[in-house]
């Protein structure tokens, strides 16, 4: 697999991807989502809001990389806290 | 109540499919973003870079004029492939041997593949040889593609309105034949205008559609290269240079592989989202409609 020089960074972060994907599954197993309208404007299921908060978060870190000097981890940690919050309000 | 059982089971047999789209894509856009992070300069010989290559990417002012003319050039394409469309598919005519005809006829443009219609238009818009070209000319005006950025985009609108509007007008004419005549008989019984009978009858019956028709629609006009590669190699300047085309000199014409694979991230992302939010809203717009009873 070397040829394909893989680093650490791009492999935490489809772990991490592929880890959110698992627990989601079992999570959707475990007790199934419904749909269901938070501070969102459209009602959205589970996967919906996961889908929304990795989507932002690709934007955010962006933004953060792209127009500003700060550290990627503000950016991170940002995304983080949003995506709580609309795991659990949106 | 039913007494169904669920058997989860089945989706095993999607199995052998997520194999092949793990190898034809899920993997090639992990190695995109592996190398988004790297500068790669062999096959031994490559750099943690982390996020410069993105920084670079965002603030690198020539990519964002071909952005803005991308999203220009879509916008354009949209408002007038998408009224026409619409317009050709409510006149065409609904049986017998016409109906065939015309079908056939307004398909063909379809059927012809990218860079050969960039090579018929290169041709025709061609000063000396060219019918549009020599015929403008001689008209008196003064129309050049190669020295002129508004008669090169013209031509590129042009262009690519010939080749997919007969896409949308096909769509279109489907969904316009699966309306039920009754509706129209009530429309009749009501004495329903023309506008009105568009308006509230075929207009709402088409969104599913139109739909349809405005994601291909806007997501191949976002990513358009062979026509205007071959009609105006991007130019005059780089006038008509869109995002792949900055893209393919990136990554091939001078294998800068961090650099574009950053880039290609950025874009993918940027389509992503314009046809997510698209897609959702348009959706819910009809949900909510549904829920309040109405057509």
């Amino acid at each position: 697999m070397s040829w394909m020089v893989w680093t650490l960074p791009t492999a935490i972060f489809f772990s991490s991807i592929a880890a959110m994907l698992a627990g989601m599954t079992i999570w959707e197993l475990r007790s199934p989502s419904i749909e269901r309208k938070g501070f969102l404007p459209i009602s959205t299921t589970r996967g919906d809001r996961l889908f929304i908060g990795l989507m932002s978060a690709a934007f955010i870190h962006l933004g953060f990389i792209g127009f500003t000097s700060l550290s990627i981890w503000i950016a991170l940690a940002l995304s983080a806290v949003w995506l709580l919050v609309l795991m659990r309000w949106g | 109540m039913n007494n169904k059982v669920y058997n989860n089971r089945a989706w095993l047999l999607v199995l052998p499919m997520l194999v092949l789209v793990a190898f034809s894509a899920i993997i090639p856009l992990m190695t995109v973003v592996n190398y988004s992070v790297q500068d790669v300069l062999g096959p031994n010989a490559s750099f943690f870079t982390g996020t410069e290559w993105f920084r670079t990417m965002l603030n690198d002012s020539a990519l964002q004029a071909a952005f803005g003319r991308q999203i220009m050039f879509s916008l354009i394409i949209l408002a007038i492939q998408i009224p026409l469309g619409i317009g050709i598919a409510l006149i065409m005519p609904k049986q017998g041997w016409q109906a065939s005809a015309v079908l056939i006829l307004i398909t063909l443009p379809l059927l012809i593949p990218w860079n050969v219609v960039g090579s018929i238009w290169q041709i025709f818009t061609r000063g000396d040889i060219g019918l549009m070209g020599w015929g403008l000319r001689e008209l008196g005006i003064n129309y050049n593609i190669t020295r002129n950025a508004g008669d090169a985009w013209a031509t590129i609108i042009l262009m690519d309105v010939w080749h997919w509007t007969p896409l949308v007008a096909m769509l279109c004419y489907s969904g316009l034949r699966s309306i039920p005549e009754a509706y129209y008989q009530a429309a009749r019984i009501d004495r329903a205008s023309k506008w009105a009978v568009f308006r509230y009858i075929q207009l709402p019956k088409l969104t599913n559609v139109l739909v349809i028709a405005v994601l291909l629609r806007f997501m191949h006009s976002f990513m358009i290269y062979a026509e205007p590669f071959v009609l105006t190699g991007g130019g005059p300047g780089s006038s008509t240079t869109f995002l792949t085309q900055s893209l393919a000199t990136m990554a091939i014409g001078q294998q800068d592989l961090g650099p574009s694979a950053a880039f290609s991230i950025i874009y993918f992302l940027v389509i992503l989202l314009v046809s997510w939010v698209f897609y959702t809203t348009i959706m819910h717009l009809q949900k909510d409609k549904n829920s309040q009873g109405g057509v």
